[in-house]
């Protein structure tokens, strides 16, 4: 320290800092180590479950499957026979017809829709886009009060007669459709936007109108993000049980009618649930294994496919 | 011959006959329109539909539907009070563990695994997201439950004596269960929305934080989750949303009870599960009333929803700044 000259504030200060930070360093350290390590524990809470699901799963399922259990249709167990199970080809039949037919109509409306969301910068798209995302976060089974409402039993109010067609897969159909539609509209939208704009304008150069920029350039260059987001929107529909809980009626036969009553699996696995027999509740697990086993081919499927197209591009 | 007069304007350069070529595509946008046109309407019918049915059962009860403590079918007495404290409930439950385990997950996820394991733990998150509902309602009806009855509940109550709030009898479902099942159907959600704002935070930020002094656990609280916040409770939100209407998966765990939930082991039913569990025999009366149960819960999820899209959408204008700067 020289004589006269005043201490440096800011060297001070640094100094005290330096001291307070080395002095709390073990703790500092202590501490985040601490937390660090209740990150990663919490992380590995996080995918116990996923374990434990798949786990049980495997563990109870697997030994139902068998050629009988794919083709069979149920049997009801008795007090006499309480093992009788039977097989699921009805809920698989049904699974098929309700999904195929509700991806059939939710496709386009939802890609049309997405292609009009990413192109259109209207305040009617905006509104849209909102509805949209709204749609996608309502509860599944609200469809399923609508399907019923407006399909099984019909429109009756304000002098407008819609008739209902009462209980039937096509009503599980328009439920499941429409859960699937926002979600095929918000992933389009954003693959469809992720087309770069020079592209679109090199259509446009070339005299192309917007109509067939759109169909001829926008959407192939889009199509392995269309692909993903059809199937995805498919792999979380085939899993649905609320919206066709009670519209599709509970059908024991093998019928490929979807203006029969049907069958389905979510369905039979939360109707066999809550059955009083032991045969039925486990027999449960080997549809759950199956229904899994779908929407994880169709999840990861969709990853594998969209990944492969984009390489294939390249 | 091949030069044009001056005087004639190039129809191509003109602002109307431009317009006419790129916007006047008019097959194509009347097709655009006509679609989302569709599905505007679609969305109209549900929402009318919805309320339509639900309107004898407002003319049977008034507004006493929304603040009534008796629910009983058989009375055709409808008050919805009991059905939306356990709905908030098990949505509580579920939330308190969700939040802390869902926000340590996406922090390890994006700041602690190698590059290499960081997109195999997202699958493996995303796997969980892909398991139907009903899958998770049956392992906590045929896994859980028993489980909860014979292990977890009694050794609960053991240490409160058997008092509140974990008082006997020990059933196995509940809310207390229902809000576990509903913590691992909305974790993924949590986890991988709440990964996505933690990953947009600038990597400059956090190595700037670092050099200075500060920890990891510092740079993370200081730093990284004040800058993910809005995303973060974008997620929270969205998952509130999530478990609030989640029908089947707690319809088989809730072990439906209409009446308040005194403890944590009570049986209940929420919103959604009174709604799928008795629709069966349900008089038009009596599905009105489910409908009017609808209609309180489209209202708090859309809320819910809205406020947590609005959270997550600056999240993504933020996204985007931070790409174009770096």
């Amino acid at each position: 320290m020289i004589d006269g000259v005043p201490p440096d504030p800011m060297l001070e200060r640094r100094e005290l800092i330096q001291r307070v930070a080395h002095k709390t360093l073990n703790r500092r350290m202590l501490a985040s180590r601490a937390v660090i390590g209740l990150c990663g524990l919490a992380f590995v809470v996080a995918l116990v479950p996923l374990f434990a699901i798949l786990f049980s799963l495997v563990q109870k399922g697997i030994h139902w499957w068998g050629i009988d259990f794919f083709t069979k249709t149920p049997l009801f167990p008795s007090l006499i026979d309480p093992n009788a199970v039977g097989g699921i080809s009805n809920a698989i039949i049904g699974s098929l017809v309700i999904d195929g037919i509700a991806a059939l109509f939710a496709i386009p409306i939802g890609v049309v829709t997405g292609l009009f969301l990413a192109e259109s910068t209207s305040p009617f798209a905006n509104a849209l886009r909102s509805t949209a995302e709204i749609m996608t976060g309502l509860p599944s089974i609200l469809l399923g009060i609508f399907a019923y409402q407006m399909i099984v039993v019909g429109f009756h109010e304000w002098g407008i007669k819609l008739p209902g067609i009462g209980f039937a897969g096509i009503a599980g159909s328009f439920a499941i459709g429409i859960l699937m539609i926002p979600v095929i509209i918000k992933a389009s939208e954003t693959s469809l936007r992720s087309v770069p704009t020079p592209i679109r304008e090199a259509g446009l150069a070339l005299g192309a109108r917007n109509g067939v920029v759109a169909r001829k350039i926008v959407i192939p260059t889009a199509m392995p993000g269309l692909i993903t987001a059809v199937l995805l929107a498919l792999s979380r529909a085939v899993g649905e049980t609320a919206p066709i809980l009670w519209v599709i009626g509970a059908s024991t036969i093998n019928t490929w009618d979807p203006g029969h009553e049907m069958a389905s699996m979510p369905l039979q696995i939360f109707q066999s649930a809550t059955s009083p027999y032991t045969s039925l509740r486990e027999e449960t697990w080997g549809i759950a294994l199956t229904l899994v086993v779908v929407v994880l081919v169709i999840n990861l499927g969709s990853r594998l496919l969209a990944a492969w197209l984009q390489r294939e591009r390249r | 011959m091949a030069t044009t007069p001056l005087a004639v304007p190039d129809p191509l350069l003109t602002e109307k006959s431009r317009s006419f070529s790129v916007k006047s595509d008019w097959a194509h946008w009347s097709v655009l329109y006509g679609v989302s046109g569709l599905f505007a309407l679609i969305c109209a019918v549900f929402l009318i539909s919805v309320i339509v049915s639900s309107i004898p059962a407002w003319r049977h009860s008034g507004l006493s539907l929304i603040y009534g403590k008796t629910w009983s079918q058989g009375t055709d007495s409808f008050g919805a009070l009991p059905i939306i404290a356990g709905t908030l409930a098990t949505t509580v439950i579920a939330l308190i563990f969700a939040i802390p385990i869902g926000i340590g997950s996406a922090l390890a996820i994006v700041h602690l695994l190698p590059n290499k394991a960081k997109i195999f733990a997202s699958s493996l998150v995303e796997l969980l997201a892909a398991v139907p509902s009903v899958v998770y309602g049956l392992w906590g009806l045929l896994v859980l439950a028993p489980w909860f009855e014979q292990t977890v509940q009694p050794a609960l109550g053991n240490l409160t004596a058997h008092h509140f709030p974990f008082d006997p009898p020990y059933e196995g479902v509940g809310i207390l269960l229902a809000g576990c099942v509903l913590f691992v159907m909305i974790l993924p959600m949590i986890v991988a929305l709440s990964r996505d704002s933690i990953a947009i935070v600038p990597k400059e930020q956090f190595e700037g934080a670092l050099s200075v002094g500060a920890t990891k656990w510092q740079v993370l609280r200081k730093v990284v989750l004040p800058a993910a916040r809005t995303g973060i409770v974008g997620a929270v939100t969205l998952a509130t949303a999530r478990a609030l209407g989640e029908t089947v998966a707690v319809a088989l765990v809730i072990g439906l009870n209409p009446l308040f939930p005194h403890t944590l082991f009570s049986t209940a039913s929420t919103l959604a599960s009174t709604i799928a569990l008795q629709f069966q025999d349900a008089t038009p009366l009596q599905v009105a009333a489910l409908g009017a149960l609808a209609v309180i819960l489209m209202a708090m999820t859309a809320i819910v929803n809205w406020i947590g899209r609005r959270l997550i959408r600056r999240t993504a204008v933020k996204a985007q700044f931070v790409r174009r700067r770096s």
